[in-house]
């Protein structure tokens, strides 16, 4: 199948690069501080610190719910910048860009490529705050069946899906960030100010949400169900929070998407 | 020009410009670059020749004019073009924390037409060729200027190309690595390949070339085999006398223009005289000097040479264009 080289090559090298990793070992750390802090800690369940945090002590995989939710505010969207911000941008500013260009591989098709690699990197990042919270929970607390939000129990491997299930949801909600620094990163070459740029709009984005001044501009922020996943916590599980989401993040990718390619296909690559 | 002419060029151009804001980088730029011919793409830094290879190339999109690459047009039929064409483009670039060879194996990835059974194969073979073999396991950042240089090559040659383009090979290479260029540049020309390479070196283009384009300025001024261009330029002589101020009024006489030409305190003084490009008989110049009573100690005819020729046409000194 050669046209799936470049895809291959891509994503190889995406794993090959140490950033990545370092990356990737900092979101895993997550969950194990937390899980060590509470352990240290462990007294009556204090009502304060983020959602799901009293629970652990209960149940291990609540570790894994609760790393997730810490890391969605800054430490995802900071790491989804630099990979998205990197696409284009990093390629220009090496000067590799032209010599991918000419081997010769079509600018729609290095665009979709990028983009690929970037959203396999946003479930990379989030199943790796998922398995390194089930396992430092397992390891630290008991794990046994879990009590839904609905009052009702499933058992611990039904948890570990639904820890799953939260995993791709955060990684979906990811999606319209990283097609926004995919049009961001074909506008500059230079890397660095892309990916400042994609993470201060993901902050921005979070910032506007809370303004209640602005409701009518909240279901528009890619950010807007980036906490919704509470959802999948409850029995039946409630899918409506997926499918908006899901439909919010399509549409970024498809508006910007869309720009980068307009932009892109017409650049001149003077790097 | 006719059809079959056109059909053996592997390069033209008509009409080529790009503007970058107000800076005219290339106008109006008629390349004509023979199938099989070793071309060299000649001007001082800043002259447009980077320019016109991203053009050539598809990287950039020209303001104006036409481009037709081994006869399909550009940026067009890039997709069909481009796997036959290997190319350097304004130095090398790489991906410092892979190896030279995983670099390649890369870029020859990217490529939805090449083969990736034999590809490892001919990996090896672009690095053999370029000497890199015993450095293809190093990371780039521990490459030298001059082995990126060769890695940038190697890349070219990936795999059989029908034309290479080739922007400043020999930068940052040392003698034996410009010598070894100019070998490999020759042997792939034996083989058929067209070579179109560009360079701010008349020495490296002369060495080289069956063919030469001359820029500055981003206009194309002059275009031909290197034998062509040699034979347009003028013949001059050298004319060694202690009366120098007579012999300019001869020489006004003949109507011929004549540079005294710089000499150290003492020597004899010298002239130089353009005698135009269908020499005038040179003895009956010496007979006219001698006659007028100028003291005749040294007279020699020079051919026109390609480097005051390149003077002539791009301006001297350091003096970067624009
Ligand atoms: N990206 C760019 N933006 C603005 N000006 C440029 C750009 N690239 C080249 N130029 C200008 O175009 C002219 C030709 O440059 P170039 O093609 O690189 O010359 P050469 O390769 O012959 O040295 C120069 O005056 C240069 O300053
Ligand atoms: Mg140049």
């Amino acid at each position: 199948m050669p046209s799936s080289g470049l895809f291959l090559n891509e994503l190889a090298l995406l794993f090959r690069r140490r950033r990545t990793w370092a990356m990737l070992l900092a979101l895993g750390a997550v969950p194990v501080l937390i899980a060590v802090a509470v352990r240290l800690t462990s007294g009556p369940p204090s009502g304060r610190g983020p959602a799901f945090l009293d629970q652990i002590a209960g149940n291990g995989l609540f570790t894994a719910v609760t790393g997730l939710f810490v890391c969605i505010p800054l430490f995802l969207p900071l790491t989804v910048s630099v990979v998205a911000g990197d696409t284009i941008a990093g390629e220009a500013g090496a000067g590799t860009l032209r010599y991918l260009l000419t081997s010769p591989v079509s600018r729609a098709k290095l665009l979709a490529v990028k983009y690929a690699v970037a959203a396999v990197f946003c479930l990379s990042a989030t199943l790796m705050i998922a398995l390194s919270g089930i396992g430092i929970g397992a390891a630290l607390f008991s794990v046994g069946p879990v009590t839904l939000l609905s009052g009702s129990t499933i058992s611990a491997a039904a948890g570990v899906g639904r820890v799953g299930l939260i995993a791709l949801y955060i990684a979906l909600s990811l999606l319209g960030l990283a097609a926004l620094g995919l049009f961001i990163s074909t506008l500059t070459d230079a890397p660095v100010g892309a990916m400042a740029a994609v993470a201060v709009l993901a902050i921005v984005a979070q910032i506007l949400g809370q303004l209640p001044q602005l409701d009518w501009l909240h279901p528009w922020l890619f950010t807007n169900h980036w906490l919704d996943f509470a959802d999948l916590l409850r029995d039946p599980i409630s899918w409506s929070s997926y499918g908006q989401n899901a439909l919010l993040q399509g549409g970024y990718l498809l508006v910007f998407g869309t720009l980068a390619y307009g932009r892109f296909a017409s650049k001149g690559i003077v790097s | 020009m006719n059809a079959t002419a056109t059909a053996k060029l592997a390069i033209q151009t008509t009409g080529l410009g790009k503007k970058f804001g107000k800076r005219q980088a290339v106008s109006n730029l008629d390349l004509a670059v023979p199938h099989g011919s070793v071309f060299g793409f000649l001007g001082p830094n800043g002259s447009g020749k980077t320019t016109t290879i991203r053009m050539l190339l598809g990287l950039v999109t020209p303001d104006s004019g036409n481009i037709s690459l081994l006869n399909k047009p550009m940026p067009k039929s890039a997709a069909s073009v481009l796997p036959r064409v290997g190319a350097l483009i304004e130095g090398p670039a790489f991906y410092p924390f892979l190896s030279g060879r995983a670099n390649l194996v890369r870029l020859d990835a990217a490529d939805r037409t090449s083969t990736s059974s034999t590809r490892s194969n001919r990996v090896e073979e672009a690095l053999e060729k370029v000497g890199l073999g015993k450095a293809s396991k190093l990371a780039v950042h521990a490459y030298s200027l001059g082995m990126k240089q060769r890695l940038g090559i190697a890349n070219a040659l990936l795999r059989e190309r029908e034309l290479l383009v080739l922007d400043e090979p020999t930068n940052g290479l040392d003698p034996q690595g410009t010598r070894e260029v100019r070998n490999l540049v020759a042997s792939l020309a034996t083989e058929g390949t067209t070579v179109f390479v560009s360079s701010h070196l008349l020495s490296e283009i002369e060495q080289m070339c069956s063919h030469v384009a001359v820029m500055s300025l981003g206009n194309l001024v002059a275009q031909g085999t290197l034998e062509e261009l040699r034979s347009t330029g003028q013949h001059r002589a050298m004319l060694r006398t202690p009366d120098p101020n007579v012999a300019i009024e001869v020489f006004a006489r003949l109507g011929l223009e004549t540079k005294p030409e710089p000499t150290h305190e003492g020597d004899c003084p010298q002239l130089r005289v353009v005698l135009g490009s269908d020499a005038q008989v040179p003895e009956r110049i010496v007979e006219e000097l001698v006659r007028a009573g100028v003291r005749v100690r040294g007279f020699v005819v020079k051919d026109p040479s390609l480097e005051e020729r390149f003077v002539a046409l791009t301006g001297e000194g350091f003096d970067l264009a624009q």
